[in-house]
């Protein structure tokens, strides 16, 4: 772009870099406030005292944490999940995915899959069919019903076809009159080439099943099986039971220990925190390589 | 050739078993599950032998008062949604885009996506705290003079927060696609009208605003999918009796009246309804961003 020095171009330089600093300070500013809150003492926070800095540093809301042995449990459940559903995710995924990015001469039977795979996705049986099914699978209080319970991520199966089928027909061609077969060429040959797409796709995946409560607070009947987030949304966030009235709501939100909750919620973003600029430079391709069509 | 084919599609249907046999127990059956909807439900009985009542159930739920505010509700607060979703990442990508240095570029890029990658317990669990009584919010409003509000417990300002909160969380990452679309544009463009004397502002009217017109009407005509999608992590981990006059969805009703009340045909009713409007809808936003985007999703 050629680059003038006016003076009003200049102006709009600078309130550009202002609103810029400001939307990235506003993602910041809750996450560290929960920070400071969780560092801060116990009297102080409640006294609403905590604004942009711990009052009164101190260390005691982790320690009662390392203490707690249902925030562990709920913790190693999460991470059970995500290992387990993840795997599932790549498995499945790159071997849906491959047939379906054949066309229908060389797959005669792939139109008709590829419609049942967007027909379950446009339309699906709502929430108490489901959990009826659940239940029908003996799910209830199982791991596997957190892994399984969403189904294929079919979104995810879409990009990865679409990522392989914009990669150059000569490649496969040359491998099959090399004598290669399917699965040579899905494992040996696709994968290597679509690095940034299954980046992509395991990211969300691994985000997906960290993330993800409403399974864990309807299919776990016991509280110390249930997965982080549930544990979370149940101990710190839910404040609807019996509440029916703000006085009731103001003292519910006073009631509640606030640097002990922070901290929770802290530790629960770490993984988050960690994993995502990670995989950052892979997902912006994988994004728009995959959903770029033909 | 063909014979190569018919060798293959041994090996393709093989790899599509594990998936489809997933997808089938755990979408497709479901499915059968809505034969509850038009059944005076009963657990002990069963699906097959609970009474049928046909339309029963859709004429009780209509003629409840929760159904209007529910409906009104859903729609009220995707589209705000949908708007704030499709305008606020729009107009930070643009502005990104003309910052100088590209390691701020980065840097404030990592920082925006950051609330995507986070779940609505945890951010529930922050704004409750940020906004509640005594909170760091209501410390702000004090100090310019202002009485503090309850703001979660106020159902006038309830959507507000609603929409606001998910707008913050996802505009960063909305941005990507508009901030891919920026770099397609021609470069040639933008030396050529400046050549002709085109100031940022004016480059910005001729030639950026028309580049991402495609972009924008694609993403608009797709979103009209999710008109009954009115956000149910967010709204369940935000809301509370307090504010269901605005802030109950159809989402959050259903639970509410399916898992807690056991109102099993009731809840399936509506889950059904919200179900058969969204499949029209989504399939409406495809066939249109086909027509006139030429865009197609597989």
């Amino acid at each position: 772009m050629v680059q003038d020095r006016t003076l009003g171009s200049r102006a709009l330089d600078a309130i550009i870099l202002v609103c810029m600093l400001l939307s990235a300070l506003v993602c910041l500013m809750p996450l560290w406030y929960t920070l400071c809150v969780s560092l801060s003492d116990k009297a102080a926070a409640t006294a609403g005292l905590v604004t942009f800095w711990p009052v009164r540093a101190n260390l005691s809301s982790y320690k009662a944490i390392l203490a707690d042995v249902k925030f562990f449990k709920a913790f190693l459940t999460s991470i059970e999940r995500v290992v387990l559903g993840s795997s599932i995710n790549y498995i499945v995924i790159l071997l849906m995915a491959y047939p379906l990015s054949k066309s229908a001469k060389e797959f005669r039977q792939r139109n008709l899959f590829m419609w049942l795979l967007v027909f379950t996705m446009l339309f699906n049986g709502g929430l108490i069919p489901w959990y009826q099914t659940m239940k029908g699978l003996g799910l209830i209080n199982s791991v596997w019903g957190l892994v399984l319970g969403n189904s294929v991520p079919m979104f995810s199966v879409i990009l990865v076809m679409n990522f392989f089928r914009g990669l150059p027909k000569e490649l496969e061609e040359a491998a099959i009159v090399d004598g290669a077969g399917p699965w040579y060429i899905l494992f040996k040959l696709f994968v290597p080439l679509s690095v940034p797409v299954i980046a992509t796709v395991t990211l969300f995946s691994v985000v997906y099943h960290w993330n993800e409560f409403f399974n864990g607070l309807v299919l776990i009947r016991k509280a110390d099986h249930y997965p982080l987030q549930t544990y979370i949304q149940q101990m710190v966030v839910n404040l609807n039971v019996g509440v029916m009235t703000e006085d009731q709501y103001k003292r519910m939100n006073e009631l509640s220990n606030q640097t002990l909750n922070a901290a929770k919620i802290f530790i629960a973003m770490i993984p988050v925190l960690c994993v995502y600029p990670l995989l950052q430079r892979y997902f912006i391709t994988g994004i728009t390589l995959g959903s770029v069509k033909e | 050739m063909t014979l190569r084919n018919r060798a293959f599609t041994k090996h393709y249907l093989l790899m599509l078993l594990p998936g489809y046999a997933w997808l089938f127990l755990f979408s497709i059956v479901p499915m059968f599950g809505l034969a509850m909807a038009f059944e005076n439900y009963n657990p002990g009985r069963g699906i097959f032998r609970s009474e049928w009542i046909g339309l029963d159930n859709f004429k009780y739920l209509f003629s409840l008062s929760d159904a209007r505010t529910i409906i009104f509700n859903t729609i009220f607060l995707s589209t705000m949604k949908i708007l704030g979703n499709l305008l606020v990442p729009l107009v930070f990508a643009l502005m990104l885009n003309e910052l100088r240095s590209p390691r701020l570029k980065k840097a404030v890029q990592t920082v925006v996506y950051l609330p995507h990658f986070l779940s609505w317990v945890i951010l529930a669990g922050i704004l409750l705290d940020m906004f509640a009584y005594r909170g760091p919010v209501n410390r702000f409003v004090s100090a310019f003079g202002g009485k503090p509000v309850l703001f979660f417990a106020r159902a006038d300002i309830f959507p507000a927060l609603v929409i606001l909160s998910d707008v913050w969380k996802e505009f960063g990452f909305n941005a990507v696609i508009y901030l891919a679309a920026l770099t397609g544009i021609n470069p040639s463009l933008y030396e050529a009208a400046s050549i002709d004397g085109a100031g940022r502002l004016q480059q910005l009217r001729a030639v950026t605003l028309p580049g991402l017109k495609t972009t924008v009407v694609l993403l608009a005509v797709l979103s009209l999918g999710n008109i009954f999608n009115a956000g149910f992590d967010q709204i369940f981990n935000m809301y509370n009796p307090t504010v269901y006059s605005t802030g109950d969805i159809i989402d959050t009703w259903v639970y509410r009246a399916g898992l807690l009340n056991l109102q099993f045909s009731l809840a399936t009713t509506a889950g059904l309804l919200k179900s058969a409007v969204g499949f029209v809808m989504i399939t409406l936003s495809y066939y249109l961003a086909d027509r006139f985007a030429g865009y197609r999703i597989f």
